[in-house]
């Protein structure tokens, strides 16, 4: 469109110059001009297409029966589709991963938020904080996990020591199925909460001072400035971590990995863990499939509504 | 906020200190127990005689440095190849208006959302075919949907933020686009750059799931490296202490250069902190 606009106005231009004088004529858009962002794109977009060419290969082989076991496969049409959603267990791992998503961002989310308005206080313990608050999230979740895994170690886990000294000697964490989703969200919100700090406080720190002043001169209580000036002036900020983080705990793997490995039982079997089982355990490349592209359509679609909410949240915060 | 309250001001800090607690006692337990000897890893907690064994027997042994060694190989690796193709890609989207590019960004930025194992389920059929399973290349192609993402959104951010005058005036004074580009450009958005490949580096570097999948033997970084710990019975509780230190150390050193531009990495450049 705008390309059109451009040419447009060249000959506009150019009309009123060739009032001027006979001789003068558009020259036209050199091709390498067209081509160029192209071109420069091109060493991004050839590397990537090398990764996009195997998400349409997995599209494929979820219409087939390909196995690790075997060297023929053969076209199945929608079975393995058919066959994933009248699976009770493919329903299960959605509702555990919805409850992973939403339990740790929520959680994140509001301990982020509160942490991050305790920090944006000019006292010696917030300013010493601000800085070393933000170490957990440098951690690879996988180390943070055996982290708290030797926490909770019964024979030298200070943790487990710690719940002895208060009575407290049957807590096995993950291996029970009443606590084993407690516990990969504790280490989640662990690893991420920093994250959300991290951004809510930037967000906080470039508050203009004005209408919090006139607030506090008009006696305003501090949980209505905060609910009707703070909370829609870092509105974008919020949006970008929900983002983020709803979209990266969707399809965490790691911390249930490496921490039961989907148990104990099937408590913990959530999508990917799902996918890998079917993959890696069973060999079933053709039934693993469907489990993760559902996974992608839906992180894909929210991510898009997302952003588009996020870029239209940020041109009001930054409008009024 | 300008609460004087002594009494909320109390309750204020020690809400704070909680949450110190809870997120940096396990990184100092674990620094702590690394200095404990075995011998005294079962019947004492914060009382010991500390000691420099679990280190020299982590660093007696090759493995471990192997797997460090790889560690820094695949990172480094997946960051250059992430500059070399990110930076003129970023270039492009800030600079010139060309058909498709929205799609295109948001395209990259899909990346870091794809779901680790739909893009591993593939790949790891594929690369076995072509020779790229349990290799330091195969990995760092694979990397790229982690690095190239960051690169590519932040460094965007700090070329936009660069006036198109400062480039016209270089061209004016008879430099060649590619001079203008190395000798002015490039020093304006070198902080951005060194944040963005730092912080690419930490999060290639925390990988666990491709590193685990699409290699195997022969290229097995520090993170699956640690699986092997969590799952050994007899284990050595103040060595695993020590190697996670150490896999752990390099990150928040990092972490703490480029404290400036975080914020603006960490949104992948949708924040201006």
């Amino acid at each position: 469109m705008s390309s059109i606009g451009k040419s447009g106005e060249t000959v506009q231009i150019a009309d009123l110059a060739k009032d001027r004088m006979d001789t003068y004529r558009v020259p036209p858009i050199p091709f390498m001009r067209k081509a160029r962002p192209y071109l420069i794109l091109a060493p991004a977009l050839l590397l990537t297409i090398g990764i996009l060419i195997p998400f349409f290969i997995s599209i494929y082989y979820s219409f087939t029966n390909y196995s690790f076991k075997y060297k023929d496969y053969s076209f199945v049409g929608l079975e393995n589709w058919t066959l994933m959603l009248k699976d009770p267990s493919f329903w299960h791992s959605v509702w555990v991963t919805g409850q992973y998503a939403i339990f740790s961002t929520g959680a994140e989310m509001l301990l982020g938020i509160g942490v991050a308005l305790l920090l944006n206080q000019e006292t010696r313990l917030a300013k010493a904080l601000r800085m070393v608050l933000i170490f957990p999230l440098m951690i690879a979740p996988v180390i943070a996990t055996l982290i708290w895994q030797l926490m909770t170690n019964n024979s030298v886990g200070v943790i487990a020591h710690f719940l002895r000294s208060v009575g407290i000697d049957n807590f096995v964490w993950g291996a029970d199925p009443k606590t084993a989703m407690f516990s990969v969200v504790l280490i989640d919100v662990w690893v991420y909460t920093p994250f959300v700090i991290v951004l809510v406080l930037a967000g906080l720190r470039s508050l203009p001072k004005a209408p919090f002043e006139s607030a506090m001169v008009d006696g305003g209580s501090a949980w209505f400035t905060f609910k009707t000036l703070t909370l829609p002036m870092i509105k974008p900020l919020l949006v970008i971590a929900l983002l983020f983080r709803t979209m990266i705990s969707l399809q965490e793997f790691s911390i249930i990995f490496a921490l039961t490995r989907g148990g104990p039982g099937d408590t913990l079997m959530s999508l990917s863990l799902t996918a890998y089982n079917e993959a890696f355990t069973y060999k079933e490349l053709g039934t693993a499939l469907p489990y993760m592209l559902i996974l992608w359509i839906f992180v894909y679609i929210v991510s898009h509504y997302m952003i588009r909410y996020w870029s239209r949240a940020q041109k009001n915060a930054s409008g009024s | 906020m300008g609460n004087t309250n002594p009494f909320s001001k109390l309750l204020k800090n020690a809400a704070l200190l909680l949450y110190a607690l809870f997120a940096l006692f396990p990184l100092f337990w674990m620094i702590l127990i690394s200095f404990k000897h075995d011998r005294e890893m079962f019947n004492t907690v914060f009382l010991f005689h500390p000691t420099l064994e679990n280190y020299k027997v982590l660093f007696s042994s090759n493995e471990y440095i192997g797997y460090f060694l790889n560690n820094v190989y695949v990172s480094v690796g997946a960051v250059l190849v992430s500059i070399v193709v990110g930076v003129p890609a970023a270039y492009a989207l800030a600079r010139f208006d060309f058909k498709g590019k929205e799609n295109l960004a948001f395209t990259f930025l899909s990346f870091r959302f794809a779901p680790e194992l739909l893009v591993i389920l593939p790949l790891f059929l594929i690369y076995q075919k072509i020779g790229l399973y349990d290799t330091y290349f195969g990995l760092i192609w694979v990397y790229q949907l982690i690095s190239l993402p960051f690169i590519i959104w932040i460094l965007r951010g700090y070329f936009e933020d660069i006036s198109p005058e400062v480039e016209h005036a270089g061209r004016v004074d008879g430099y060649s686009w590619w001079r203008v580009f190395l000798k002015i450009i490039m020093p304006l958005i070198k902080p951005g750059l060194v944040a963005a490949a730092l912080l690419s580096f930490i999060f290639v570097w925390n990988n666990f799931t491709f590193a685990l999948l699409l290699a195997g033997q022969g290229v097995i970084t520090t993170t699956v490296a640690s699986l092997k710990y969590i799952s050994s019975d007899t284990v050595h509780y103040g060595q695993m202490a020590a190697a996670v230190t150490i896999s752990a150390l390099p990150e928040v050193i990092l972490a703490l250069l480029i404290q400036k531009h975080l914020v603006r990495g960490l949104s992948m450049g949708a924040v201006k902190g």
